[in-house]
């Protein structure tokens, strides 16, 4: 058991800074995925982390292979398309998700050219899908810092995002300005599904932000008690996640994405909430 | 919920809302006085929903201006139709997201803020119901909990977007019976609503309007016979080939 379960941890360094750098983002992520979700915005933090490739190409091109620099690049290109998609929708009126999906077409399209271009493709991978052997000190601060920020934001902004989607009428009506919460929320997503570059991989990163989040329907019926569910789906995913990823040789992201694929199915056919299975024991109806 | 309230209206000076060119509300002027229970009657199309929500301040007029006699705190009731029924939120967070206006987004709940809003579910008979999700509800409910949350906002002027669709009898009597409090209490309502008996029996004023207004006034005037017509037809001339309109901004 413990072989199994604690001494990777206590044998690696990396593995053990991989493992926080998680737990980190495990906190503050699947709250905003909760968000996304209840916004029918599911997908915007997959557009997002495609929308910042043309950045990190960029970075990639001017820079090199310098962590800094493309992270700062990925985090300017995902802000221009959340906020632009954001400004376009509401100046013409069109759907914000389809002008999300434009845009994040033609960044996808404009960051591939770049990086052939640059001519590595290897980059590229590490980039989407992460390796854990790159979570050095300046990444893992990045992360906790990430997460924090992100925590404080959102004990402020709690309020108006639950107003916002509920009754998005009264909550103009009330006073509570929509669009900058708005906006803050998307920077928040922006940042923490870039955080994680090099440790997940901006892809991978999403999987963490919303698969929890989706579970976590199944086992509340308030967004508070959605948020703590997806945190704690997203922890115990994160532990596992890394421990399937050291045992059986497979890459971090995908390890933890799938054991938090695994949680979600769990929760889809046992959660209390809608779950599948509770449905099939008949335990008749209610007298009134 | 407080006795007497200082007096606040409403007042359009030559209003015109657009949506895109197409003008929703047309060079409207005239008043919603203090204390007024006024009826906004019109066909579907006719601007109600865009007026209601110029008053409310959440629509720019193109021309024109909605202006605040005294200060007011407003309130707007949504159409039903507008709100995500399935949000994951209990009756009793429903409720206090009428306290905006005083806690806003960081300040906390007294406990007598909490006490006003079971009393607010109690007054409009919901009072069980507090750890319900909103989802649970029928529409009936839903409504009687949105007038809940108008009651904890407790504002000078209330806008109600059609409160009285899709619920039955016996809940739009009982919130009908809140709106006649809200009026003897002083505030100013305006309500969107279909139901002409109804209006002729509880409103004392009425706007008609098709786009332009065609009466405004005491209910009894402004729903004449002939006055329904001409709104009627005014609706249906909806045409593509509009002219460019050149009355005075």
């Amino acid at each position: 058991m413990h072989d199994l379960l604690i001494a990777p941890f206590v044998e690696f360094g990396f593995l053990r800074r991989a493992l926080v750098g998680c737990l980190a983002l495990s906190v503050s992520a699947p709250v905003l995925g909760v968000f996304l979700v209840l916004r029918r915005m599911s997908l915007t933090a997959d557009v997002l982390a495609h929308g910042a490739l043309p950045g990190v190409a960029l970075a990639f091109l001017l820079a090199g292979l310098s962590a800094p620099a493309l992270w700062l690049g990925g985090l300017v290109a995902g802000l221009l398309v959340a906020v632009g998609a954001g400004a376009l929708s509401r100046a013409t009126g069109g759907r914000e998700d389809a002008t999300l999906a434009a845009l994040y077409l033609v960044a996808l399209g404009l960051g591939v050219a770049l990086i052939s271009m640059g001519g590595g493709s290897a980059e590229l991978s590490h980039i989407l899908f992460g390796s854990v052997l790159g979570v050095d000190d300046a990444a893992l601060l990045l992360m906790a810092g990430v997460a924090t920020l992100t925590l404080v934001v959102l004990a402020f902004a709690w309020r108006p995002l639950v107003l916002e989607c509920f009754d998005p009428a009264f909550a103009a009506s009330a006073g509570a300005r929509g669009g900058a919460w708005h906006l803050a929320f998307q920077a928040m997503v922006v940042l923490n599904v870039l955080s994680a570059f090099q440790a997940l991989g901006t892809l991978m990163a999403v999987g963490l932000m919303m698969l929890p989040a989706i579970a976590s329907r199944h086992w509340a019926r308030e967004v508070s008690g959605m948020a703590y569910a997806a945190v704690g789906i997203a922890l115990a995913s994160s532990v596992a996640g890394i421990l399937v990823s050291y045992h059986l040789d497979v890459p971090t992201g995908p390890a933890i994405v799938l054991v938090a694929g695994g949680a979600w199915a769990v929760s889809v056919l046992a959660g209390p909430v809608d779950g599948l299975l509770p449905r099939l024991v008949r335990r008749g109806h209610l007298a009134g | 919920m407080s006795a007497r309230r200082a007096p606040a209206g409403l007042r359009l000076d030559n209003l015109t809302l657009v949506h895109g060119r197409r003008a929703a509300v047309h060079h409207v002027s005239g008043r919603f006085a203090p204390g007024s229970l006024t009826a906004v009657v019109g066909p579907n199309g006719a601007g109600k929903t865009t007026l209601l929500r110029a008053l409310a301040g959440l629509h720019k007029p193109e021309s024109g201006a909605v202006a605040h006699e005294g200060t007011a705190r407003i309130a707007l009731l949504p159409q039903l139709a507008a709100l995500d029924r399935a949000f994951p939120i209990a009756c009793r967070d429903v409720v206090m997201q009428g306290l905006w206006p005083r806690v806003g987004a960081f300040r906390g709940v007294p406990a007598s803020e909490r006490d006003r809003a079971e009393q607010a579910l109690a007054a409009v008979g919901l009072s069980g119901f507090e750890k319900r999700p909103v989802g649970s509800l029928s529409a009936g409910q839903t409504q009687r909990l949105l007038f809940a949350r108008l009651l904890v906002q407790d504002a000078d002027i209330l806008l109600l977007d059609e409160p009285f669709n899709a619920v039955d009898a016996r809940t739009s009597a009982d919130l009908l019976r809140l709106v006649r409090d809200w009026h003897g209490e002083g505030r100013t309502v305006v309500a969107v609503l279909h139901d002409l008996d109804l209006v002729a029996r509880e409103f004392p004023d009425t706007l008609l309007i098709a786009r332009d207004a065609i009466a405004w006034g005491p209910t009894g005037q402004a729903l004449s016979a002939a006055n329904r017509l001409k709104a009627r037809m005014m609706a249906e001339a909806w045409g593509e080939e509009a002219e460019h309109c050149h009355r005075a901004a």
